[in-house]
């Protein structure tokens, strides 16, 4: 017993992976509490300055947001085929595809981080005190808007950046894990990945897609 | 008494090191880690509220400034919630006891629980660095936009600080749930666990998915305040209310948190001291999980006067009349426990019996606070400050002695002076009520709390408070001396002292690095005392197959 | 009152009196359970002690039907209680219709009053007895909250919005005023006293006072002068809506809606003009967000409900 198990407190490997399966499922019903609250907090603002929401929210690009869209789905792909590859012990397949996860991920901070900049430029950005210039309707509720959009797409992007850095970590100690860890450690990282983009899924269409 | 080394065989002879406790996994020593921690937290609150009720003794702010005593209030309901009350029992007794109770070797992730213990010390160290930097003026509940816009103090560490202590909360509780789901001893059904067990599953619960929310309000305050998002300014079009729904929608299940594992331990005490099955089983049980539930429901209670609709107030009082139902079965299910007992009155018992005596008695003045027209008189008065000191020192701190003691030989192998533990609960139960009877009296009178100077009228009551503040803290300061003699001194614990039921009592004590030197098997139900006429029986451990 | 030790807090409004009813009434069921639980535990604690003779022999024995009985009634009790204080809440949503309207302004650390005939005062309030009060409130920076325990009345005083209380004093005296939501360095000194005196004395009171404006002349006179009268006004070019009789009508609006236009309306429409267009106007009115502070708030909003109360013969919150 235990040779093959991480913690002593368990005595066959198969309980063990369960076990970690069963703690991510927490943790995400956790994390969904989080986005939830936050969620909550634009659906009721959503209600209440509905007309200023949509007016605000033609001032995001739709364009790019889209093309987010389809990369984060892209990087869920890929991470289910490094889990796919892994299970049948492809693991040259399975890492490119791993590395793939990651590189998509950075793809989208890249187009985020583009996004914001605009954003900025624009000055519809109401962070650090840069002056908020905005010609539409009700421009205090449009300031709400982009204050909570720019809360929840950060928020989002900081779980993309902590999912980026793991799976880096995992591929640096990827030649030191046995084989049984490392499918331990892809199906934990996969299911937090689609998490993540799961909550971009909800995000995108709330955020730039109200009244379109 | 002979000090020599304890027996190799014992969890606390392997190694004795700094990096053998700083760097262990096992669950035992974790526990230690947090006890260790938590005590220090624990005085320096009750540090905090002892300097309070002192410059309380006199209605002008003569010993210490005004933003002084802000500062103290604030650090001590900072401290005591997040760094002593929600930890309290679930990280130290709960990690101690969760693995041996269940009869598994350790928590389900060992090295996550070592985690959590740094976590939670990095968050409560950097909040209390702000201190240092000039202290948080906000209160413990942070309301915008005091906080945000006009706090003085470093509250961006603070809340960053409980932020980061939230995680800790957040691996506590996940780690619990898939322990109890994954490691319970073959035949130990969920309707044979102790009721210990199942206060900790509800508490892990609660944990797990209310800790974020609180994140959340607390990232969109620093947000705020650093990067100016204007969430809850009304001047950039947010509101100041949505925190306090977010805030509570935490903070009002996190009073669970705080209670349930209470409950927990008296419901093992009780029944142990009395040698009859805890009455009810299944009631006690499930109204754990009912709370928990419940928990996340009344969360408006705490808003009657903010400026939310009456409907809603409406709404929520009905629910906190309602919560109070399972709370009411769970004292019910206590008190008849002891019906044809063979009572005994250890140390324990006595911390039990008090419990049960101030957690009904401040159970029954959250009634006041539930019925509306009365919370408008009483609201943000000393009321409310006496109510849930009623619950949280008078039910959970007392809670937490009663099983400290009760654990006490389990844990260091030792047992405590029982003299000194009897006079020691007893003098903190006659300071806790002189402490806080009169906040009740002083509440209805319609002294505001978190008032630094107040009318003369109502000195009579605050020095009342202020002497019983004393003998508290002579209360709590007695066993941080006797039991830290007993360390050394104290005679050895047989396995079982005091014939109680449970796996924990079947190993050694102190136990093995891995608790069980044979896995054990369950077949009985829990509380399976000896019924009349076989209370001298030498109880026997079920161990073996019936 | 023993040996001068306060035991109840004075009761000096129309509501103190059924507030402590239910407070009292609440108490004795308390008091009686939590005894009886009390003395249940210390009863099985002594018969039961380790040693005694009493008789454990049996199962303990479970009555049903007792035991559904007392939770029912005690559940009962608590819904009755409830019902009783929600009733007891909901008069705080209904003030009477003839009421004086005070403006009641929290700031750190300090109380600011406007009576209806403009007199001020700092941490003190004079109300007639018998009259209804309402105070509405606004604050200029953090949350306040409007305290007299001797009325049994609190109402927090939330940036951005206005919110109301009300109240009849019913004995004349002088009351403690507090400020009961925490509100930073000074909270325990932002309080006074309310004064409650008999109408005749209110009035002659009013009179001893400075020759302060009236609230809705200073109000009147803001109008003016930050040239809301420009298009607002009867002669004006720019077409903008006539605000005669504004309070207290539905307005509709240019998206098909129709609000009523309360203190939260009015006051969105001076902060934030282009949120909620009256149908039929051009959004061409600029904000004055940061050029009117919390206490100009409160006169241009007792000018724009004066309007109404002129016109109409239904006399509204104010005279």
């Amino acid at each position: 017993m235990g040779a093959s198990t991480e913690s002593v407190a368990f005595d066959k490997p198969a309980r063990e992976q369960a076990a970690d399966t069963f703690a991510m499922w927490i943790f995400i019903g956790s994390e969904a509490m989080l986005f939830g609250a936050i969620l909550l907090v634009f659906l009721i603002a959503r209600i209440s300055y509905g007309p200023a929401f949509a007016a605000a929210s033609h001032h995001l690009s739709l364009p790019l947001g889209t093309l987010n869209t389809v990369v984060l789905i892209t990087s869920s792909f890929s991470m289910a085929l490094a889990h796919l590859f892994g299970n049948r012990g492809r693991w040259r397949a399975s890492t490119w595809s791993l590395a793939a996860t990651a590189l998509l991920g950075l793809v989208f901070l890249g187009i985020k981080a583009a996004e914001y900049t605009m954003e900025f430029r624009e000055g519809i950005a109401p962070v650090l005190g840069v002056p908020f210039t905005y010609d539409g309707p009700d421009p205090v509720h449009a300031e709400f808007f982009f204050g909570l959009y720019f809360a929840m797409a950060s928020l989002h992007a900081v779980h993309l950046i902590g999912g980026i850095v793991v799976i880096a970590g995992m591929l640096v100690m990827w030649s030191s894990a046995t084989q049984s860890s490392r499918l331990r450690r892809v199906r934990a990282i996969g299911l937090y990945w689609h998490f993540v983009d799961i909550v971009w899924v909800f995000l995108f269409p709330i955020l730039y897609l109200i009244n379109r | 008494m002979n000090t020599e080394a304890l027996s190799s065989s014992s969890y606390l002879g392997e190694g004795a090191g700094p990096a053998a406790w700083l760097l262990t996994t096992d669950h035992k020593r974790v526990a230690w880690l947090y006890l260790i921690s938590l005590t220090a937290f624990f005085f320096l609150g009750g540090a905090m509220a002892v300097l309070m009720r002192i410059e309380l003794a006199t209605p002008a702010g003569d010993l210490v400034s005004d933003d002084v005593y802000n500062r103290l209030f604030s650090l001590h309901g900072i401290i005591m919630v997040w760094f002593f009350l929600v930890p309290s029992i679930p990280a130290t007794l709960g990690n101690f006891l969760l693995p041996l109770m269940i009869g598994a070797r350790d928590l389900a992730f060992p090295r996550l629980n070592l985690a959590s213990w740094y976590v939670f010390m990095l968050g409560s160290l950097f909040a209390l660095a702000s201190v240092v930097f000039g202290g948080v003026d906000t209160g413990w509940t942070f309301y915008t936009p005091l906080s945000t816009l006009y706090a003085n103090g470093f509250v961006s560490m603070a809340a960053l600080g409980v932020f980061t202590v939230g995680f800790s909360t957040i691996m506590t509780g996940i780690n619990f749930i898939v322990t109890i789901h994954t490691l319970r001893a073959p035949g130990l059904t969920w309707f044979r666990l102790p009721i210990f067990v199942w206060t900790m599953y509800a508490t892990a619960l609660v944990m797990v998915l209310a800790t974020p929310v609180l994140a959340a309000s607390l990232i969109l305050i620093v947000l705020e305040r650093m990067f100016g998002i204007g969430i809850f300014n009304p001047a950039l079009g947010g509101d100041p209310l949505l925190f306090q729904h977010l805030f509570w929608f935490y903070s009002h299940p996190a009073v669970y948190i705080m209670i349930l594992p209470g409950m927990g331990v008296v419901s093992e005490v009780l029944p142990c001291f009395s040698r009859r099955p805890l009455f009810g089983y299944k009631a006690v049980a499930l109204s754990s999980m009912a709370i928990a539930v419940f928990g996340f429901l009344v969360w408006g209670h705490h808003m009657f006067v903010s400026g939310q609709s009456a409907y809603a107030g409406v709404l929520f009082s009905f629910l906190s009349f309602c919560v109070a139902i399972p709370s009411a079965i769970k004292v019910f299910n206590w008190s008849l426990t002891l019906r044809k007992g063979e009572i005994t009155f250890e140390t324990p018992m006595l911390y039990a019996l008090f419990f049960l005596a101030l957690f009904t008695f401040g159970g029954l003045a959250g009634l006041f606070l539930a019925a509306l027209a009365i919370d408008v008189h009483v609201h943000d008065t000393y009321f409310v400050v006496a109510h849930f000191h009623y619950i949280m020192v008078g039910g959970m701190v007392t809670a937490y002695m009663a099983g400290l003691h009760f654990w006490w030989p389990k844990m260091t192998g030792r047992m405590y002076p029982e003299t000194w533990g009897r006079i020691a609960a007893t003098v903190t139960f006659l300071g806790f009520n002189l402490t806080f009877f009169p906040q009740f009296v002083l509440g209805f009178l319609g002294m505001p709390r978190r008032y630094h100077t107040y009318p003369p009228e109502f000195q009579f009551w605050h020095i009342l408070s202020s002497a019983g503040a004393v003998v508290l803290a002579i209360g709590y300061l007695m066993p941080l001396f006797y039991l830290g003699w007993s360390l050394f001194r104290g005679a050895r614990a047989p396995a079982n002292p005091w014939r109680a039921t449970g796996l924990e009592w079947q190993t050694a004590s102190p136990p093995p690095p891995h608790n069980f030197d044979a896995m054990p098997k369950v077949s009985r139900p829990a509380y399976d005392y000896a019924m009349k006429g076989l209370q001298h029986e030498k109880f026997s451990p079920h161990k073996d197959e019936a | 009152m023993s040996f001068g030790i306060p035991f109840t807090p004075p009761e000096a409004s129309s509501i103190a009196g059924s507030v402590d009813l239910l407070f009292y009434t609440l108490l004795a069921f308390t008091a009686l359970l939590g005894v009886f639980l009390t003395s249940l535990v210390i009863f099985y604690a002594v018969k039961y002690r380790a040693g005694s003779s009493a008789d454990r022999t049996g199962e303990r024995a479970r009555s049903l039907p007792l035991e559904v009985t007392w939770t029912v009634a005690s559940l009962l009790i608590a819904f009755v209680i409830f019902g009783w204080g929600a009733a007891l809440f909901m008069r705080r949503e209904h003030p009477p219709l003839e009421a004086l309207e005070i403006a009641g302004l929290g700031k750190q650390w300090m109380w600011e009053f406007r009576h209806p005939g403009g007199q001020r005062e700092i941490n003190e309030l004079h109300v007639p007895v018998g009259k209804a009060v309402i105070v509405s409130l606004a604050s200029q920076d953090v949350i306040h909250s409007f305290f007299v325990p001797a009325f049994r009345v609190k109402q927090d005083a939330v940036p951005g919005r206005t919110t109301h209380v009300w109240f009849i004093a019913s004995e004349p005296g002088r009351y403690r005023l507090f400020c009961a939501q925490y509100c930073g360095t000074q909270h325990s000194e932002m309080g006074g006293f309310v004064t409650a005196m008999p109408p005749e004395a209110y009035a002659a009171w009013l009179g001893n006072q400075g020759q302060g404006e009236t609230l809705v002349a200073d109000g009147e006179k803001l109008f003016g002068a930050l040239g809301c009268s420009g298009c607002h006004g009867n002669s004006s070019k720019v077409r903008a809506p006539d605000l005669t009789g504004i309070f207290g009508r539905p307005v509709a609006l240019d998206n098909q809606q129709t609000v009523i236009a309360d203190d939260r309306y009015l006051r969105d429409s001076i902060l934030n003009p282009k949120k909620e267009i009256a149908a039929g106007y051009e959004p061409v009115m600029p904000s004055f967000d940061g050029l009117v502070d919390e206490g100009e708030m409160q006169m241009l909003l007792a000018y724009l409900k004066s309007l109404s109360a002129r016109d109409t013969t239904k006399s509204e919150a104010i005279h």
